[in-house]
């Protein structure tokens, strides 16, 4: 009994022990992926197109804020983390980081004073940055950028997810081996091939928002290699879409649609939503013209079924067969709305007197302006949080120089009981070629109640 | 005491369709640019927004995006003996308000003048002789010509992506268009909009008497389209709230829809809402003007903006009263006939008549505000002035534009006009009529003028513009004229009842029912410095860094509505200013 006592009490100061070291002992971080001469320099601009590539902007710039001065709330499932200011002031950015600390962030989500950064910082993908691209990034932000004296909120998060030496073991669990190679010579025997993986793997950090988490929140693949990696997540109450499967966009649109809605936000099918509206502004829009051709094709190349069909040449380019107001699809759905009887199904009746005007009886939308609901992957997503989202509070467009136009949804919410939201939304769900289920008054209920909380928080 | 802002080198009054159009032009040139808008910030969502702008009672009675009386408005008379009184009470004509201007509830129709318009003094005097002239009459030429503008009508029809099927392509006439047109270069960038019932049935009750239909042109897009901006216009959806409303669909065009977010998107642009400009500042020679005061509302105090160029694209009316308040250009008098600022101003000359049909329901609501089919065969250019004994024309047509259920309730001339009765006439004949008007020009007089009010001032203590107009013996022949033209029509399409509404013979200006927006001159544009304001490039003639855009510069009004000859103008002007002025600021004639 006493040998037993003496065992148990050994046990617990060597987990004690183990505790303290796990909390206390400075995390390793990430070797550089390559070595460059000490002196090596960037051409000039390619810092500030690194930033582009990684979309430093838009969660490190606070609305009406300074561009990189920090305090964006983030929604996470576990409270609200703010940006952190990443402009070079000493005290209240990083104008006192080394270049080893700088990458010590983008690699392995290490502060200067070694403590961990929350994952809403994804250098779970940053972690696959050539090393020219960290120099660059980091001569940018130390030298280019007007330091800011902004000091950021501290998260608010409830225990445990305040500790921030809990997110070590996350690491364990979360952080791929920095040395995959990404894109680097040797995935694909295609130049193109590979500068696309570099970006959508690396910089790009795509997987951050269209790859399912798994139960930990890590994310489910980090490569092409993986067979979860872009099948399709969820960001702050938006659906972010499967980028991979038979009928993701991808593999069904164009290649030139395609780098329509990655470079202005808008195609003749879609357009973004939610957080992809400020992917788009703050980073798609700045892509060379090689850049996007090589996101493309590597987009078009993964799909789960194999590379997308190659375009046909022969079919003129979809923007020049716009067609006229009274050019209308026929299908069941846009036979029944154009009877107007007032006997139809509520969720009919909803969407005549509140959709119809701009995505037509027959759900096509009109190109660039009024996106599909026909097909839409928003619409008939497996989650409809986003379609809730959409009709309670509308969105926004980006402005990008190539379709500086801020198109706006108006939102209904205020306007639709939940009951009645729920009977639109899945009417929309199943009308046309839509075959997705039904949506209860309770989700939209559900919905309402917590962005009003997202609301009260942010404020 | 009076704070001062640091320069600009533009600054543009007024943001609606010319000063957006400026902003752009002027920003690609490098240069900043500052605009003041006396009203507030508008934009498509939420001020558009479905459905909360498809609100007749707010928009089409109250008229929620006008300028308020109390705050901006003139006086008006019939002649140089009355007393003028201030509007208290917009009627016959709506001011628009804030960000986008008119160009946000105009219905869309689109027009550019005839050739023979721009030169309608020489037309007159080579085809009939100037003693067809009436001695009151101040007909002048434009200063440029249809040739001249041709490129600048087209990119404004891009820039605001109209509707329409040309008539007239380099000369080549064109089935479906209006064989009256002057020659264009392109087609239109977008088709025309579909028709309606009571557009085809006016079409073939034109067409079965030898005249030309066609579609009109419009601002209402037929398809979803990107303008050379990047800007946007969806499909119009013919819900029958344009005029008076901003579009809830992104299809009218307007400086909203068609400019203002790619010029936000110009560092070198920037623009404040709620600054009125009180006065243009001159140097001491008078020659150049040193840039803009304007009262900061927030502030409550008096800003002087200094600038090297200074663009008035406020409404007509109100760049006539600043060029008036800040001494620009030698006040007109009418008892001299000298002076140019405040000169020919002018108006438009309708007329209508109205059918019911007891069997044939219209569907009124499927309306647009462009919506309609036309005929030119009384246009300026095909009439003979000397025999018909006036000097003008009008375009003749049927458009469907609302159904509205406040103020398109029309009723066979004498139904009740209350109570159980009314309602009963209502049910009976709501959706069974359509009507069938001119829109005619209307020649500027020695007696039609601005100046400033000796009586009345605004809310900052300065002179209300003062307006005096009135109809003339020359534009009530002409619609009487158009009357003689249209009846027959109505006759031949068989309606149930009919009733005509034209000014007859000792009509009066009436201030206080609709007719039309279409407030010109004042600020007219021309060749000889003695008889306008501004030379052929809306430069001042005596302020040489002050150009004044809008409809000011009609010497007199054309046949048709202004929009697409003010969008023309303003590329013109931009384009002298960006190729001649910045290099060589000074006059440009």
């Amino acid at each position: 009994m006493r040998t037993f006592l003496r065992v148990l009490l050994a046990l617990a100061i060597v987990a004690v022990i183990g505790l303290l070291l796990f909390i206390f002992i400075p995390p390793q971080t990430t070797e550089p992926h390559e070595d460059l001469a000490a002196g090596w320099q960037p051409e000039e601009g390619a810092g500030e197109y690194v930033m582009r590539l990684a979309d430093c902007a838009a969660c490190h710039t606070a609305e009406d804020g300074v561009q990189f001065a920090g305090g964006r709330p983030i929604n996470s499932p576990l409270g609200v983390i703010y940006s952190a200011n990443i402009t070079p002031d000493d005290e209240t950015g990083i104008g006192d980081y080394s270049l080893d600390e700088f990458r010590a962030a983008l690699y392995d989500g290490v502060r200067e004073d070694g403590a961990h950064l929350y994952p809403a910082m994804p250098y779970d993908n940053y972690r696959f940055l050539t090393e020219e691209d960290v120099r660059a990034l980091y001569l940018y932000f130390t030298t280019e950028v007007e330091p800011v004296s902004n000091p950021v909120p501290e998260p608010e998060l409830g225990f445990p997810f305040d500790q921030r030496w809990a997110l070590r073991a996350w690491k364990w669990v979360g952080l791929p081996e920095a040395e995959r190679d990404v894109g680097g010579p040797g995935r694909y025997d295609d130049e193109q091939l590979n500068r696309g993986a570099y970006i959508v793997e690396g910089p790009g950090h795509c997987s951050a928002c269209h790859s399912p988490r798994t139960q930990t929140f890590t994310q489910a693949g980090f490569t092409a290699e993986d067979p979860e990696f872009l099948t399709g997540g969820e960001i702050d109450g938006w659906t972010a879409p499967g980028l991979r499967g038979p009928d993701s966009p991808p593999q069904t649109w164009s290649g030139e649609e395609l780098a329509r809605v990655l470079g202005t936000g808008r195609n003749a099918h879609a357009s973004v939503v939610g957080e992809m509206a400020l992917v788009v502004e703050d980073s798609l829009q700045y892509l060379t013209a090689e850049d996007m051709q090589a996101v493309v094709a590597y987009l078009r190349h993964i799909g789960t079924d194999g590379p997308a069909p190659e375009d046909d040449a022969d079919v003129p380019d979809e923007a020049e067969q716009v067609r006229a107001v009274d050019e209308l699809v026929e299908n069941a759905t846009a036979a029944m709305l154009s009877t107007a009887d007032p006997d139809m199904p509520l969720g009919a009746r909803l969407y005549l007197d509140n959709c119809s005007a701009c995505h037509m009886v027959d759900g096509r939308g009109a190109d660039e302006v009024f996106p599909e609901l026909d097909g839409s992957f928003l619409v008939t997503a497996a989650e409809p949080t986003g379609l809730i989202h959409m009709i309670l509070e509308g969105d926004e467009l980006p402005s990008t120089e190539e379709r500086p136009m801020r198109l706006r949804m108006p939102g209904f919410g205020w306007r639709l009981s939940d009951a009645e939201v729920a009977e639109l939304a899945s009417f929309v769900r199943n009308a046309w070629s839509n075959d997705a289920g039904s949506v209860t008054a309770g989700m939209v209920a559900d919905l309402r109640e917590e962005h009003e909380g997202d609301q009260a928080a942010v404020e | 005491m009076a704070r001062t802002d640091p320069r600009k080198d533009v600054v543009i009054v007024g943001l609606g369709w010319t000063g957006s159009i400026m902003g752009m032009e002027l920003c690609e040139e490098g240069l900043e640019v500052l605009a003041l808008e006396r009203g507030p910030d508008r934009d498509t969502v939420p001020d558009f927004q479905y459905p909360q702008v498809a609100d007749e009672l707010r928009y089409g009675i109250r008229f929620e995006f006008m300028q308020r009386p109390r705050n901006t408005t003139l006086t008006v008379r019939h002649t140089t003996d009355d007393v003028a009184l201030p509007f208290r009470r917009w009627g016959s004509f709506l001011p628009g308000d804030g960000v986008g201007g008119a160009g946000i509830h105009w219905n869309g129709v689109h027009w550019r003048p005839l050739v023979e318009e721009l030169r309608l003094r020489s037309y007159v005097e080579e085809t009939f002789g100037a003693d067809i002239i009436p001695e009151d009459m101040q007909l002048q030429d434009w200063g440029v010509t249809y040739e001249e503008m041709e490129p600048y009508f087209e990119r404004f029809e891009q820039v605001a992506g109209i509707s329409g099927q040309a008539g007239n392509l380099n000369g080549e006439i064109q089935e479906g268009g209006n064989p009256f047109e002057g020659p264009r270069a392109n087609p239109f960038p977008l088709p025309p909009l579909p028709t309606t019932l009571s557009n085809e049935m006016f079409a073939d009750a034109a067409r079965s008497m030898g005249y030309h239909p066609f579609v009109r042109a419009g601002g209402n897009a037929s398809k979803a389209y990107t303008n050379p901006y990047g800007m946007q216009l969806g499909p119009c959806n013919f819900c029958g709230f344009c005029e008076r409303y901003g579009c809830l669909n992104y299809s009218k065009s307007s400086p909203q829809t068609c400019v203002l977010d790619a010029l936000k998107r110009r560092p070198n642009f920037q623009y404040r809402t709620n600054a009125e400009v009180m006065r243009v500042e001159l140097a001491e020679d008078g020659q150049t003007a040193t840039g803009v005061t304007w009262f900061d509302e927030e502030a409550q105090e008096e800003v002087f903006q200094p600038a090297d160029i200074v663009i008035l694209a406020a409404y007509q009316l109100h760049n006539v009263h600043l060029m008036l308040l800040s001494g620009i250009g030698q006040p007109y008098d009418p008892a001299t006939g000298e002076g140019v600022t405040g000169r020919n101003y002018s108006y438009q000359m309708m007329g209508g008549t109205s059918m019911h049909f007891e069997d044939i329901n219209f569907n009124p609501f499927v309306g647009a505000g462009a919506n309609g089919v036309a005929i030119d065969d009384f246009a300026i250019s095909q009439i003979d002035f000397a025999a018909e004994g006036f000097i003008g024309g009008s375009y003749i047509g049927n458009g469907q534009t609302n159904g509205q259920p406040i103020r398109s309730m029309s009723l066979p001339s004498g139904s009740a006009s209350w109570g159980a009765e009314w309602k009963r006439d209502i049910a009976r004949w709501y959706g069974h009529s359509m009507g069938v008007s001119s829109h005619g020009s209307n020649m500027s007089y020695r007696d039609t003028y601005l100046d400033l009010d000796p009586t009345y001032t605004d809310r900052h203590g300065r002179p209300l513009l003062r307006m005096t107009f009135d109809w003339k013996p020359n534009e009530i022949a002409m619609t009487q004229f158009m009357r003689r033209q249209i009846e027959p029509i109505v006759e031949a399409m068989n309606p149930t009842h009919w009733s005509s509404a034209y000014k007859e013979e000792g009509a009066r200006y009436d201030t206080t029912s609709y007719q039309t927006t279409h407030n010109v001159g004042g600020a007219v544009m021309g060749n000889d410095p003695a008889t306008s304001a501004v030379n052929r490039y809306l430069q001042s003639w005596d302020v040489h860094n002050v150009f004044v855009m809008g409809a000011g510069a009609f010497p007199q009004n054309l046949q048709y509505n202004p929009t697409g000859m003010v969008g023309g103008l303003t590329y013109w002007s931009a384009e002298a200013i960006r190729r001649d002025y910045l290099q060589n600021p000074g006059p440009l004639v």
